[in-house]
């Protein structure tokens, strides 16, 4: 029987090693769905079958109402909110600053250009947590703490928009030039060259560093934590521990619920635009 | 095309382009400076200002909640390293912290990343499912895996207990919590590692692989002589993103186990956080800031060193 499949024994180990090597990989991927799927399904139970002995795969009696009750425990529409305006406003602030100064560091000549570039380079590697404490008194001097000032103009000036520089400059720098010639003869500046010309060419690197900056916003914990007071205020990660009991214990089921709303739409995204979003995290690479 | 410069005409058209460059070039100097002004002025307002600001706040005896600050030279480092029994648990929860996960986030990494780059059908489901963790939110992460590790009634406990294992209380015991904390950490941010390493994987010629293989060697000869040097730039630069990455862990930490039980997963980062914004000890947490920043920078330049060392 196994001569007739398998030309010759060879084959067959060959077979059974894929085969293993296959069923150890579906092993694998055990802890990276199971947390996806456990946080959906608590969700959907009440708060006694959450705990119950023998755990259920499904829900025995689905509560759809924890996902009215996640908007009456606390204003989470609002915080919601907030994460959407903020990170699209950093999503499109640094698209701008970043393609800026990536296409000048990659196309104008002007003297001291390389030492800018590594100047500024060297911002990549300073810890946000080394400066917070500062940032926090900066901000606090300027009445801008308790707001979403902070938020919104660190990520867009300062060091995480460098990140987007630099991969702005990479595609600017692989662009030919002839491209711009033409707008050159016509008479057009720096500024129009750069807007009407060399911005519609780059929107794939402006896809992949879109998608980075709105996730880097909308996952920021320690910044809303540290720059944030009022509840109205809050962003998503400090809302989700915020489904507790007057004695601080989680209200596992609210807070499941919440967090998959705040998980969802991003997976959804993930899973249409998989090819980009790996391919920009990948190029930025920098992350532990 | 190329002929036309050797003709007269040709020639004066170059030079009368040249001169209209070079007045172009001081324009487009402006221009480059314009452009990058906005980015320049952000680094000066919120880098370099707040880095100085921070060494300088790290020589003061700062109070937030009273707003004194009084200099005080280096009392804040000589408390650290004489007088605070707390910095030194600190430093070494942080070192075992990114001692254990860098190696455990390679290995896995590297394991996943070759089993992958044989090209079968549903290769790239696997990828997405990697990478999942990496494109959720930190706090989410976490939030989800202290609801499945928590102790009695936590879902891992019960699924052990279905079979028969009286698993511990693994957020609440100083040894299982730190190794919770780091497997967790590991399975949201592997994937990113499983990318590029499969990336530096799939860019080894195959000639090299075939020829080796001609000469009879099995397939772990091919991975230890051929594939594991030809990675070892890869692998050396993942270590050293994701080191740097370790020590900045906060989130992860914060919300599954606040620094507990007993300190016992209080690293280095969260220290700062405890001591600027729950302590309001602005200036003591400054000089743990300033040893973080040193901790990096001096892991960055060593990445420096050992990229250009490959490059030569």
């Amino acid at each position: 029987m196994k001569k007739r499949v398998f030309a010759n024994r060879y084959a067959f180990t060959r077979w059974l090693g894929a085969a293993l090597l296959l069923a150890l990989l579906i092993i694998s991927t055990i802890p990276f769905i199971f947390p996806f799927w456990w946080m959906i399904i608590g969700s959907l139970k009440n708060p006694t079958e959450i705990f119950a002995f023998p755990p259920t795969l499904l829900p025995k009696a689905w509560q759809w109402q924890n996902y009215v009750e996640v908007f009456r425990y606390q204003p989470y529409a609002l915080h919601y909110f907030n994460s959407v305006y903020i990170a699209v406003l950093v999503t499109i602030g640094t698209l701008f600053v970043a393609s800026l100064s990536g296409y000048a560091f990659a196309r104008i000549p002007f003297p001291g250009r390389s030492v800018l570039f590594i100047l500024l380079l060297s911002s990549i590697m300073m810890p946000a947590e080394v400066l917070i404490i500062p940032n926090f008194f900066m901000m606090k001097m300027l009445g801008l703490s308790d707001t979403h000032f902070p938020l919104i103009a660190i990520p867009i000036l300062g060091a995480p928009a460098v990140v987007g520089t630099f991969m702005m400059r990479q595609f600017f720098v692989s662009i030919p030039r002839e491209i711009e010639d033409a707008a050159t003869v016509d008479g057009a500046n720096r500024f129009g060259i750069f807007w009407h010309v060399a911005l519609p060419v780059a929107t794939p690197a402006l896809g992949g560093l879109a998608i980075l900056t709105y996730l880097a916003s909308w996952n920021l914990f320690l910044e809303p934590l540290v720059f944030l007071d009022s509840i109205n205020l809050w962003t998503i990660p400090l809302s989700l521990r915020n489904f507790v009991d007057p004695y601080g214990a989680p209200l596992w089921h609210l807070q499941l619920a919440a967090t998959t709303l705040s998980v969802l739409p991003i997976l959804i995204i993930y899973v249409v635009a998989q090819r980009q979003i790996v391919d920009s995290f990948a190029t930025s690479g920098v992350k532990g | 095309m190329s002929t036309n410069i050797s003709t007269p005409r040709g020639t004066a058209a170059v030079k009368q382009k040249k001169r209209r460059a070079s007045t172009l070039a001081g324009r487009d100097a402006l221009w480059g400076y314009l452009f990058i002004l906005p980015q320049l002025l952000g680094f000066l307002i919120f880098v370099v200002g707040p880095l100085i600001a921070v060494i300088v706040f790290s020589t003061q005896d700062r109070n937030l909640l009273f707003g004194t600050a009084t200099p005080v030279g280096l009392d804040n480092y000589r408390t650290l390293l004489t007088g605070d029994a707390l910095f030194w648990q600190v430093m070494q929860n942080t070192l075992y912290f990114s001692l254990l996960l860098v190696p455990l986030n390679i290995v896995v990494a590297l394991a996943l990343a070759l089993a992958l780059a044989r090209p079968f059908r549903g290769a790239h489901l696997f990828r997405l499912v990697y990478f999942a963790p990496v494109v959720t939110a930190a706090a989410a992460w976490a939030i989800v895996w202290r609801f499945i590790l928590q102790g009695e009634n936590g879902t891992l406990n019960q699924f052990l207990r279905l079979v028969g294992i009286d698993g511990p209380n693994w957020l609440h015991d100083p040894f299982w919590a730190m190794q919770a904390v780091i497997a967790t950490r590991v399975l949201k941010n592997v994937g990113l590692n499983i990318v590029v390493l499969l990336g530096a994987i799939l860019n080894i010629p195959a000639q090299y692989e075939e020829a080796a293989r001609v000469d009879g060697a099995g397939s772990w000869r091919v991975f230890w002589n051929i594939k594991l040097p030809l990675l070892a730039p890869a692998l050396l630069f993942v270590s050293v993103i994701t080191l740097i990455g370790s020590l900045k862990v906060f989130d992860h930490i914060m919300l599954m186990t606040a620094g507990g039980p007993g300190n016992s997963t209080m690293v280095l980062v969260y220290y700062i956080y405890y001591q600027a914004f729950q302590f309001f000890q602005t200036g003591y947490a400054s000089a743990l800031a300033v040893v973080l920043f040193v901790v990096t920078l001096g892991l960055t330049i060593l990445q420096w060193v050992l990229r250009k060392e490959e490059i030569q």
